[in-house]
């Protein structure tokens, strides 16, 4: 059974057991724009809670992608690399990187669903 | 944070729900829909933006054209009434103090069109040399608003929607008319690469006329995102980016836009040099040979790995489907087809140096 969590920076992370699938909100790419480029870890690398792993760019700008949790990642979704505007398409069904957690208790410092409409009506 | 000023139109924009940016010290839409259909829509048809945030100041008086001459990279001696041309101001060290639009009104009476983001700076600088000059320098830009209508199809929105008669009118020349009374002046000119035209006119004729063109559909509004996509395609340089206090006008390769052979101006003696003798640095063109997008910063390295210039303005193109850059590089690199690479965040990608011209201009002359 999976859940999705998502962080201040607009990624988000679909958890099932201890993989988790992380991509950017609909909100995000709506704010971004039309997506030209997706700067991704490759298979084997660390990100880290709070730190950049990629970007996400728009024609105008860069940017930075911030990891929700730490862990390894398992796979960057190689779709993204030809055709990035699958981000605006569908930014949930695009997840940017799947990675393994080495802390499932990270979790407990996002947001649910609820928190996060919250969250985003009051950037607006 | 300053306060940012608004132009007149700025609630025309909030209320299209254009994306607000600060930009020059306004707040300015940056996209309304989208930066690529904006794009798009210049390219193949007609846009619209609102440059009010740009500077107008008057010189005028019996030394006018000697000391436009004197502070100005152009010539405007011989220059007939009505007639445009581009050109610098540049500082003592032979830096660009701006870029900038000279209009020649007639005989001692110029307007000068210049960056939103150097309004102050300009103005001091333009007052500070008229000193020894017999002339009045007066900063009009808050009593302008300006309009740029762009595209292949915009002297047929011109004419047709905005009932201006402008298709007369010849690439780099203007005319002063009325619109309902008020004082307008129109000039085939442009930021996009594309024909088009540029009103300048009190504040309430500027609303009026973008009023006109919304209700039309004629003319898709646009923002300074794709501003930025489409003069960068074509090779114009943007002010803070290809230019600025310390690069040169031979070094951001506008020299044809120096006159050496007319009487002394400032800045004359480094061009005159760095002419003959080569400038430290050369701005090119860089295809990326990747995905990945070097932007405004991002380091140009050569084969050894060391940085020999920056980039100066990058994208992934829209009319060209590549990703491409300008850099400020150290010149014995600035040769066409020449392998170097470029650092974007953590990594490095080749990059060939290009022409800066990705796109075709398509004036019309």
């Amino acid at each position: 059974m999976s859940k999705t969590y998502y962080s201040p920076t607009h990624e988000y992370i679909t958890v099932d057991g201890n993989v988790g699938y992380i991509g950017i909100s609909d909100y995000a790419q709506h704010a971004l724009g039309n997506v030209v480029y997706v700067d991704m870890p490759e298979e084997g690398d660390e990100i880290e809670a709070g730190e950049d792993f990629g970007a996400v760019e728009s024609v105008k700008a860069a940017s930075d992608l911030i990891a929700p949790v730490s862990g390894e990642v398992l796979e960057a979704n190689e779709k993204l690399a030809d055709n990035p505007r699958l981000i605006n398409e569908d930014a949930m069904a695009n997840w940017i990187i799947k990675v393994e957690l080495s802390d499932l208790s990270q979790l407990d410092s996002l947001m649910d669903e609820e928190a996060y409409k919250a969250h985003c009506e009051a950037e607006k | 944070m300053e306060d940012l000023k608004k132009t007149c139109l700025h609630e025309r924009h909030v209320a299209l729900g254009a994306q607000m940016s600060p930009f020059g010290g306004f707040d300015m839409p940056i996209q309304y829909k989208g930066i690529i259909e904006e794009h798009n829509a210049v390219r193949e048809a007609c846009g619209v933006f609102d440059v009010s945030h740009m500077g107008e100041v008057f010189v005028t008086g019996p030394q006018a054209e000697k000391f436009v001459n004197y502070i100005f990279t152009n010539d405007v001696a011989g220059l007939p009434d009505g007639g445009i041309l581009y050109g610098m101001m540049m500082n003592h060290d032979g830096g660009v103090v701006d870029d900038l639009l000279v209009y020649k009104r007639g005989e001692n009476n110029f307007l000068l069109v210049i960056n939103a983001s150097n309004i102050d700076k300009d103005v001091d600088w333009i007052k500070l040399q008229s000193a020894s000059f017999d002339v009045t320098v007066e900063n009009v830009s808050e009593n302008y608003g300006e309009l740029a209508v762009q595209g292949p199809e915009a002297e047929s929105v011109m004419e047709e929607i905005l009932g201006i008669h402008c298709k007369d009118l010849v690439f780099y020349t203007f005319l002063e008319s009325e619109y309902d009374g008020q004082h307008m002046i129109v000039s085939r000119t442009g930021y996009t690469g594309e024909d088009g035209f540029e009103i300048y006119a009190d504040h309430d004729t500027i609303v009026r006329l973008w009023d006109i063109l919304m209700e039309s559909g004629k003319a898709v509004p646009c923002g300074l995102g794709c501003r930025d996509t489409l003069r960068f395609e074509v090779g114009l340089p943007l002010y803070g980016d290809e230019l600025a206090d310390d690069i040169t006008p031979v070094e951001a390769c506008l020299s044809m836009f120096v006159k050496l052979d007319k009487p002394e101006f400032i800045g004359r003696d480094v061009v005159a040099r760095q002419k003959a003798e080569g400038a430290p640095r050369k701005l090119v063109g860089l295809e990326i040979l990747d995905r990945a997008i070097a932007r405004h910063g991002c380091e140009v390295l050569n084969d050894k790995d060391e940085v020999i210039g920056y980039v100066t303005t990058g994208y992934r193109g829209i009319s060209v489907d590549k990703s491409i850059a300008a850099a400020l590089i150290a010149t014995p690199y600035a040769v066409k087809d020449s392998e170097l690479k470029v650092r974007v965040r953590r990594k490095t990608f080749p990059a060939r140096v290009t022409a800066k011209k990705f796109y075709k201009k398509s004036y019309k002359k």
